[in-house]
């Protein structure tokens, strides 16, 4: 049984089944792992405050279920913790947003093997027939549809430049989609350069290619932290008239941004950090409906104007 | 005997020496004279100020850890303090916006706040490495994983952002002109005139170098070891602090990705200056030839497109490399 | 010609604008022993390292066995067989006998060593030298005469026809000199040519067949051994006649304590020692190595910990819990290990000299002039040779930066001063200024003075009053006519004393 829905109304179903599905079954004592990345960078810093509220208010609602919560540094560790959730809280359902597919692959589906019910999060395992649940995030969508937006504004001729991530798979996958849309058109990519998803970076690159380049149209930095230096670097030199700015996520300081209007930064693309949330969620729908809940969930990469800003507004978040 | 000779004034050995000191200042014109042939723009009056003001946090770090370098220490935690001090700084500005408003006394107390927990960190790690008879590397180990972890619970894993009454008020501190420079660069500037002051011309100065270069000797010597020591690590503490203090008005957040690789950038700087890694001997403009090397190295390569930014490390590294090479190869 | 084994012929050697070798013509045959002497900095290193391959000459020719030699390091050297055994011996401490006799030279069968024949070999070596040590002992466990041995054994292994020793008897005890000795000797009988370098005249007169004088980077005199006294050798090392080695013994009528030390332990070192020094005295620290005197005037001075005891400055108990206090409490104590304690070997000279007392030079900023005067003062005070004011300490000769650490020390102006084995490694000029020196700081400057030496004869010549040590114990305190070799002896080996 397959499912695709867009993210948006598979949350807001998702959070009354989250409750109201509790007293239905006879509670057997069980137990859910999750593991997350550690809080590294901005968006990892998201998923870690999502999979901790929605811990917390799913531990609430289901005393009977019991959540263990594991970050990682990176993919050996993460192995460490799915060897720790096994062996020592013996979980029953594991949540998982993998640090790297291939490296988790043959750990997860060793748990897999011992019983446990798998749930992936945004970046898939190299065999997807593992899992029993997938929710994942969109990152060649997130590409196009920032594409979709410049060719839109710019009426499909302009320069630009690109801030990237950390050199990555999604990097790659959000660089080559947002490419390819824009091969046919006038739009020239004056030059790109790795920001890191950092903030820090997006101020320094951006301030060597207002540097380098008279006349930008448009930048598109990939990542909303990235944006917030971009912003600075723009605005130090007086040169926001000239541009506008794309990022991604749906990072709070951002939306604020568009809600006010703010001409710098018209839109931003989600690739939202509770998809986390979605995750468990789900799993938990799974064990307390009576009807199976499996398959595959992508969170669709939505594009944020001031007109639906308001409902991706989470003040409380810390990304 | 000859007055001049024995005062080395024609000494072969030490004229010939004078040239390797000069080493990474020929490094850095190099480079100037590379980056202007590449792109011109990089001769621009904003571009060399944001070189300068870029280079700022790394080298006021830096020669907090020159000091720490020469009397033979090594300080990890750098990056990791200068993240965990932006993150309570911004805290506590914005705690004090409530109380005070957005105005300077709150930027004041957010200053404050700043040097003493530089001071603070510093004794820190100061004391647990002459009180507590550890190794520096193990301690600064065990502190940058202390800081980074406990900025990245007080922002809860995200990112902290400073009110935005506060940052307008506090702006100017990164992005102010005198006299055409920016204060972070006049900062820099200060610091960099007081330590050289402080190594060459102090006694806690000769005294850092004569632990560095031989630690029984300076004992032997009546020199108390222990405060020396501590006390690098203090100054360490307070230039992070100080870069903290430029830092936060430049983009007004913290988080966990805050002040990352910045110890390997300062140590970098220090060595890439000629000051010995083992400890004894070094120099503060080195350390600041240095540091300016490091954030040209990165302005280079965004000014240009003849390197894959996906090769951008390898050239770092072999200027790095490059760099050190140029300057010892005087030496033997 | 045709007897000579090795000959140096008009050897000159400039280091920049300074001549350190003038002219030498130096002389070896299979199967003598010459010895090389001159003060420190008389270029007797730099002619050895000649020799040696380390440095080449900047005039002149070397000659082995009649044929001309150019060598361009000491590997090239060690080939020809011209082996040196420096005074800091060096060998791997971790290793063994036979690692580090065949070190850099393994014999390997295939990819692997060949560990039977190395070790056949080694007990070999060491058989026919006649020595005790057994191939598998770890150099760290094997006293410095035996060391000196392996270094042998690996000179003997390399088939040396030339080995030059440079003070090697410096730190080994009577009877292990009767062994080295009886070594150089079986060595001649195989005719291998032996440049010895010592500062022990009397050494020099027992074993060498021919003396070869040098001062000041030029030959001064080369003659067959017997025809010198002790006394010609020292008179013509120095250039000028040597008067009384040891100054008259300054007598002391005073009785006042200055420093009292009360029941001193250092665990493993130390045993409960008490002392008393009398103001105006030279109170000697006589004993064995390892008898636990620069433990226990370590401890005094808060350079060791210690367990227990008191320290008393004229009647005063004093806080001697760290070498800071101490200096402010005026005590100075000069370290035996010159340049492991005392100097800093890379920095340059004035940095060296105000060290202790940096504080005097500094308010708050350093005043270089004032440090380079200082440096001036003491070159003249304590006759340091000091080619160039930024020298770096280490390119001074031993006796000069013997000389330096005392100005250092001084700069502290200290009320007592303690030497440990002031005159180790330096030439009879040196050591003379030195006695000098210290009788001068108690007749003339009322200052107090300890002196620990390990040679009987300094403590004779030099102490008004002498305490014994023996395994961590003082055995004895002698004074006026019992400071003779005998007794003191009786003591330190703790035939006499209550131990």
């Amino acid at each position: 049984m397959r499912k695709l829905l867009t993210g948006i109304l598979l949350i807001s179903v998702l959070f009354v089944l989250g409750f109201a599905a509790t007293p239905v079954m006879a509670e057997e004592e069980m137990t859910i792992g999750v593991s997350i990345p550690a809080a590294t960078h901005g968006w990892t810093g998201g998923v870690n405050y999502w999979a901790e509220r929605t811990v917390d208010k799913l531990d609430e609602a289901n005393p009977h279920i019991n959540f263990v919560l594991a970050t990682a540094d990176g993919p050996e560790e993460q192995i460490n913790d799915l060897e720790d959730l096994h062996a020592i809280h013996d979980i029953d359902a594991l949540v998982i947003l993998p640090f790297e597919s291939d490296p988790l692959t043959e750990p997860v589906r060793y748990l897999k093997e011992q019983g446990v019910f798998i749930t992936v999060v945004d970046r898939g395992l190299a065999d997807p027939e593992i899992q029993d649940i997938y929710v994942a995030g969109d990152n060649p969508g997130m590409g196009r549809v920032s594409a979709e937006y410049l060719i839109d504004r710019l009426d499909g001729s302009g320069d630009i430049v690109v801030l990237r991530g950390i050199p990555t798979v999604i990097d790659d996958q959000r660089f080559d989609a947002f490419m390819d849309e824009i091969e046919d058109t006038d739009i020239n990519v004056l030059d790109w350069e790795h920001a890191n998803w950092n903030r820090d970076d997006g101020y320094e690159v951006m301030q060597d290619f207002l540097t380098r380049f008279d006349q930008i149209d448009a930048v598109w930095s990939q990542d909303d932290d990235i944006s917030l230096g971009v912003i600075e670097a723009i605005k130090e030199v007086g040169r926001e008239d000239e541009m506008f700015v794309v990022g991604g996520a749906g990072m709070v300081e951002i939306i604020e941004r568009i809600m006010d209007g703010d001409a710098l930064t018209p839109v931003t693309v989600t690739y939202p950090p509770d998809m986390i949330s979605a995750g468990l969620e789900i799993t938990v729908a799974h064990f307390n409906s009576e009807a199976p809940i499996l398959g595959e969930f992508i969170m669709s990469a939505e594009l944020i104007t001031q007109d639906n800003a308001e409902m991706y507004y989470y003040p409380d978040s810390p990304f | 005997m000859d007055l001049a000779k024995k005062l080395g004034l024609d000494d072969i050995e030490l004229n010939y020496g004078t040239v390797k000191t000069l080493g990474p200042f020929i490094a850095l014109v190099l480079l100037f004279i590379l980056a202007t042939a590449i792109n011109p723009a990089f001769l621009s009056a904003g571009n060399l100020r944001n070189v300068f003001a870029r280079t700022a946090f790394i080298g006021i770090i830096a020669v907090g850890s020159t000091f720490v370098i020469i009397a033979g220490g090594i300080d990890l935690s750098v990056g990791s303090m200068a993240a965990f001090i932006s993150g309570v700084m911004i805290i506590v500005m914005n705690a004090a916006a409530a109380n005070f408003g957005v105005g300077v006394t709150t930027v004041v107390i957010g200053i404050i706040t700043s040097l003493v927990l530089g001071f603070l960190a510093g004794a820190f790690n100061g004391l647990f490495i002459t009180k507590g008879g550890i190794e520096p590397f193990i301690v600064t180990l065990g502190t940058m994983g202390i800081f980074r972890s406990l900025v990245t619970y007080l922002a809860d894993g995200g990112t902290l952002s400073l009110d935005f009454g506060v940052r307008a008020t506090y702006r100017p501190v990164y992005y102010q002109l005198i006299l055409g420079i920016p204060v972070p660069v006049i900062v820099f500037g200060i610091i960099a005139i007081l330590s050289t002051i402080i190594l060459n011309k102090t006694s806690f100065g000769r005294y850092c170098l004569a632990i560095g270069s031989n630690y029984e000797v300076a004992k032997y010597s009546a020199i108390n070891v222990p405060k020396v020591r501590t006390i690098t690590f203090i100054l360490q503490g307070l230039c992070v602090a100080v870069a903290t203090i430029l830092y936060v008005p430049r983009l007004g957040a913290a988080s966990a990705s805050t002040g990352l690789m910045w110890e390997l950038e300062a140590i970098a700087a220090v060595i890439i200056g000629g000051t010995a890694l083992k400890g004894g001997a070094g120099r503060i403009w080195g350390t600041i030839v240095g540091a300016i090397i490091l954030t040209l190295i990165g302005n280079i390569l965004n000014l240009t497109d003849l390197v894959s930014p996906y090769l951008n490390g390898t050239v770092q590294g072999l200027i790095i490399i490059g760099a050190v090479m140029f300057q010892r190869s005087g030496s033997n | 010609m045709e007897d000579t084994l090795l000959t140096t012929k008009n050897i000159c050697k400039d280091f920049g604008p300074v001549r350190v070798l003038d002219d030498i013509n130096f002389n070896l045959n299979p199967g003598e022993v010459n010895a090389l002497i001159g003060e420190n900095g008389a270029g007797k290193s730099t002619l050895v390292k000649i020799i040696s391959g380390y440095h080449k000459p900047t005039e002149g020719k070397l000659f082995l066995e009649g044929e001309k030699l150019s060598l361009d390091n000491i590997a090239e050297g060690e080939k020809k067989g011209i082996v040196m055994i420096h005074q800091e011996l060096n060998l791997a401490p971790d290793l063994t006998v036979e690692e580090n006799i065949f070190l850099g030279q393994e014999k390997k069968k295939g990819y692997l060593l060949d560990e039977k024949y190395m070790y056949d070999e080694c007990q070999k070596i060491l058989k026919e030298l006649n020595c005790d040590i057994t191939p598998k002992e770890r150099i760290k466990d094997l006293s410095i005469s035996n060391q000196q041995m392996v270094e042998i054994a690996k000179a003997v292994r390399k088939e040396a026809k030339v080995i030059i020793m440079d003070e090697p008897t410096s730190s080994l005890t009577k009877e292990e000199v009767k062994i080295l000795f009886k070594l150089i000797n079986k060595l001649k009988g195989e005719n291998v040519g032996i440049i010895f370098i010592s500062h022990k005249l009397d050494e020099v007169q027992e074993i060498a067949d021919k003396v070869t004088i040098l001062r000041d980077g030029k030959q001064i005199k080369t003659g067959a051994a017997k025809e010198f006294t002790e006394n010609q050798m020292a008179n013509l090392m120095v250039g000028r006649e040597l008067e009384d080695m040891y100054p008259e013994k300054p007598v002391s009528e005073n009785k006042k304590v200055v420093l009292e030390a009360k029941n001193i332990s250092v665990p493993g070192f130390v045993d409960s020692a008490s002392f008393k020094l009398y103001e105006n005295e030279i109170l000697g620290f006589a004993g064995l190595v390892g008898a636990g005197r620069t433990e226990l005037l370590e401890a005094v001075v808060g350079l060791r910990e210690r367990t227990s005891g008191q320290i008393y400055k004229r009647d005063q108990e004093i806080d001697a819990s760290n070498y800071i206090k101490s200096i402010d409490n005026n005590i100075a104590y000069l370290s035996e290990d010159r340049k492991g304690k005392t100097l800093l070997t890379s920095k340059n000279l004035p940095f060296n000299l105000t060290l202790l007392s940096l504080e005097k030079y500094s308010d708050p900023f350093i005043d270089k002039n004032r440090e380079l005067k200082a440096l001036k003062e003491a070159e003249e005070k304590f006759e340091i040779q000091i080619p160039n004011y930024r020298l770096r300490a280490d390119k001074l000769s031993g006796g000069n930066q013997q000389k330096l650490g005392v100005a250092k020390l001084m700069e502290a102006e200290p009320e007592i001063i303690i030497f440990d084995e002031p005159t180790r490694g330096i030439d009879v000029g040196t050591k003379q200024q030195m006695y000098s020196f210290i009788k001068e700081l108690v007749t003339k400057k009322n200052k107090s003075c300890i002196v620990i030496s390990s040679e009987l004869q300094e403590i004779i010549g030099l102490c008004t009053r002498v305490i014994v040590m023996c395994d961590g114990k003082i055995t004895g305190s002698l004074t006026g006519e019992q400071i003779k070799e005998e007794i003191i002896m009786q003591y330190a080996t703790g035939l006499k004393g209550a131990v």
